[in-house]
């Protein structure tokens, strides 16, 4: 659904997710709105639905109640790559083009001009298994942005990468984020990770999920993830967290 | 915040990114044909037909048997010689290789869409391949006679052998590379759009190819056994010579010479469609892939 809204980019309205023959709630009653041009990060422990939301905004699966409205194509960026092996970088962009109905002559272009944005200008012709996993993810979230999304739906996009290609990740998403004028859905467990990216972080309950806080994080981006006033509000959002996770114990 | 310092934020995280891929990502040095290599490849193989050599002719120098049964390595060159100059040998090992790519191809056209099929659709997939698997087991030998009855001894007996040997190896294994393929793979073209026929065309059948390889090579191998055992068998003067038909040749004239030297043709034949064809294309597919172990 499309909403007329032009200020919202996504309306989540009440979503309730229950899988077939399981006895549990998945998501249980979760709104949320998010503003054109935000970046929003969405924290919490195992068991929260944090997938399986991003699987409903993305259109993988549907909701058991609730609405979802949208303002723009989505695109969904794992914490796998999936790259396509067979392809070499610069054609699994093309393919993405291609998909998304961009004509034959313009495709090459267009992928080189997105790999030079993720800072991979060189690595058109090569194969997925002569890349880094960080090279890898950026190849991924150039072919996300090749279906000319106003929206990026990130699942634990950096949960498998080393600390210093987390962290140059974590610069590149929020350049890109401002270059482009898009709209983020980032999933994490990483408290640092959504305290340095987030404008909002929403901190979901664990089964069923529900949003159980939310905090606005005015810092200006580029944030370092050394930044004292991240390492606070991080330690006040863990702490939260853990009082959450506490709620489980047997 | 001023502008150029935006600028020198962005040129930052390039110099260290490209530092950092440069550290991750090791040059693959192509290993090159030098003399050396190929002498190490070829040696083993040169050294093993020797010792076989050897052993076949101690065997026939103890003259445990006649040399009708168990004739010497020079007899059965001697045999080749003359059987070349006789024009017998060549235009058999040409029939034998054209029927057998005729062959493989029309099963390789008749078992592609039934692999797709029986991965696809629910209900071929039930009824299909237990046929399929049953077929597979089944010494494509059994249906010469069935298919001389059928076909009577023309080329669509010998087609009709070798496509039921080698269809259902070659169908069986794209449907084992489909059911195979990762399903991050298809949620990822699913999250790209594409759906449908195209997705079909472009990600189940590359993504199933390593598997779709598997078959086809298995599926040569059947083709080609089955090739023999129907020109074993259907011999008349219109389907002209193939390899099987000069082995039954050698035995009607009680020629071993002539029966071991047909042996080793269709033997070379076979390998040399193996190492010439598929095992370059494996090659080529699985380094794409870096799924190569070198």
């Amino acid at each position: 659904m499309i909403t007329t809204d032009q200020s919202v980019s996504l309306d989540i309205n009440g979503i309730s997710k229950r899988f077939p023959g399981g006895a549990s709630i998945v998501l249980d009653n979760v709104s949320l709105s998010i503003a054109q041009g935000e970046f929003v990060c969405l924290l919490g422990a195992s068991g929260c639905g944090k997938t399986t939301l991003l699987n409903l905004i993305a259109g993988l699966d549907v909701p058991s109640s609730g609405t979802i409205t949208s303002n723009g194509r989505t695109s969904l960026i794992f914490q796998e790559p999936a790259l396509f092996p067979w392809l070499t970088a610069g054609k699994n962009i093309e393919l993405a083009l291609k998909a998304s109905g961009v004509e034959r002559s313009k495709r090459k272009e267009k992928a080189q001009e997105l790999l030079h944005l993720v800072h991979l200008d060189r690595s058109y012709d090569q194969r997925p298994h002569e890349l880094s996993g960080g090279m890898k993810q950026r190849v991924a979230i150039a072919r996300a942005l090749a279906q000319e999304s106003k929206i990026l739906l990130l699942d634990e996009p950096f949960a498998a990468l080393d600390a210093i290609t987390r962290d140059f990740l974590h610069e590149e998403i929020s350049r890109v984020w401002k270059e482009r004028g898009l709209s983020i859905v980032f999933v994490t467990h990483n408290v640092r990770e959504a305290v340095r990216l987030g404008q909002r972080v929403l901190l979901l309950s664990s089964r069923p999920g529900r949003v159980i806080r939310e905090w606005n994080i005015d810092l200006a981006h580029p944030r370092n993830i050394d930044d004292p006033h991240v390492a606070v509000l991080a330690s006040e959002i863990t702490a939260e967290l853990r009082q959450e996770i506490r709620r489980h114990a047997r | 915040m001023p502008a150029d310092f935006e600028v020198q934020e962005v040129d930052d995280l390039a110099t260290l990114e490209s530092g950092l891929d440069a550290l991750e990502t090791t040059g693959v040095q192509e290993k090159r044909f030098t003399p050396k290599r190929v002498a190490l490849k070829v040696a083993p193989a040169i050294f093993a037909i020797a010792v076989v050599l050897g052993i076949w002719q101690l065997l026939f120098a103890l003259k445990i048997k006649p040399d009708y049964v168990i004739p010497s390595p020079q007899m059965v060159w001697n045999s080749f010689t003359a059987q070349w100059k006789l024009g017998m040998v060549w235009p058999a090992v040409q029939n034998s290789i054209t029927r057998g790519f005729i062959g493989f191809a029309l099963s390789v056209a008749i078992a592609t869409p039934l692999g797709i099929l029986i991965s696809q659709v629910k209900f071929a997939r039930l009824t299909l391949r237990p046929v399929l698997s049953g077929l597979q087991q089944l010494p494509s030998v059994a249906w010469v006679p069935a298919a001389i009855i059928w076909f009577g001894l023309s080329p669509s007996t010998i087609y009709c052998v070798v496509i039921l040997g080698a269809t259902p190896s070659i169908a069986n294994g794209l449907a084992a590379g489909i059911d195979q393929i990762p399903p991050l793979y298809l949620r990822a073209a699913k999250v790209l759009g594409i759906s449908g026929f195209s997705a079909v065309r472009q990600v189940v059948l590359p993504a199933a190819f390593p598997g779709y390889l598997n078959g086809l090579e298995q599926g040569w191998a059947f083709a080609w056994r089955s090739l023999m055992a129907a020109e074993l068998i259907a011999v008349s003067p219109e389907l002209g010579a193939g390899l099987g038909q000069l082995l039954e040749v050698g035995r009607t004239l009680g020629d071993m010479s002539l029966i071991v030297m047909s042996i080793f043709l269709i033997l070379i034949t076979g390998i040399c469609v193996e190492r010439l064809f598929f095992a370059p294309l494996r090659r080529r597919v699985l380094r794409a892939r870096g799924l190569l172990v070198e």
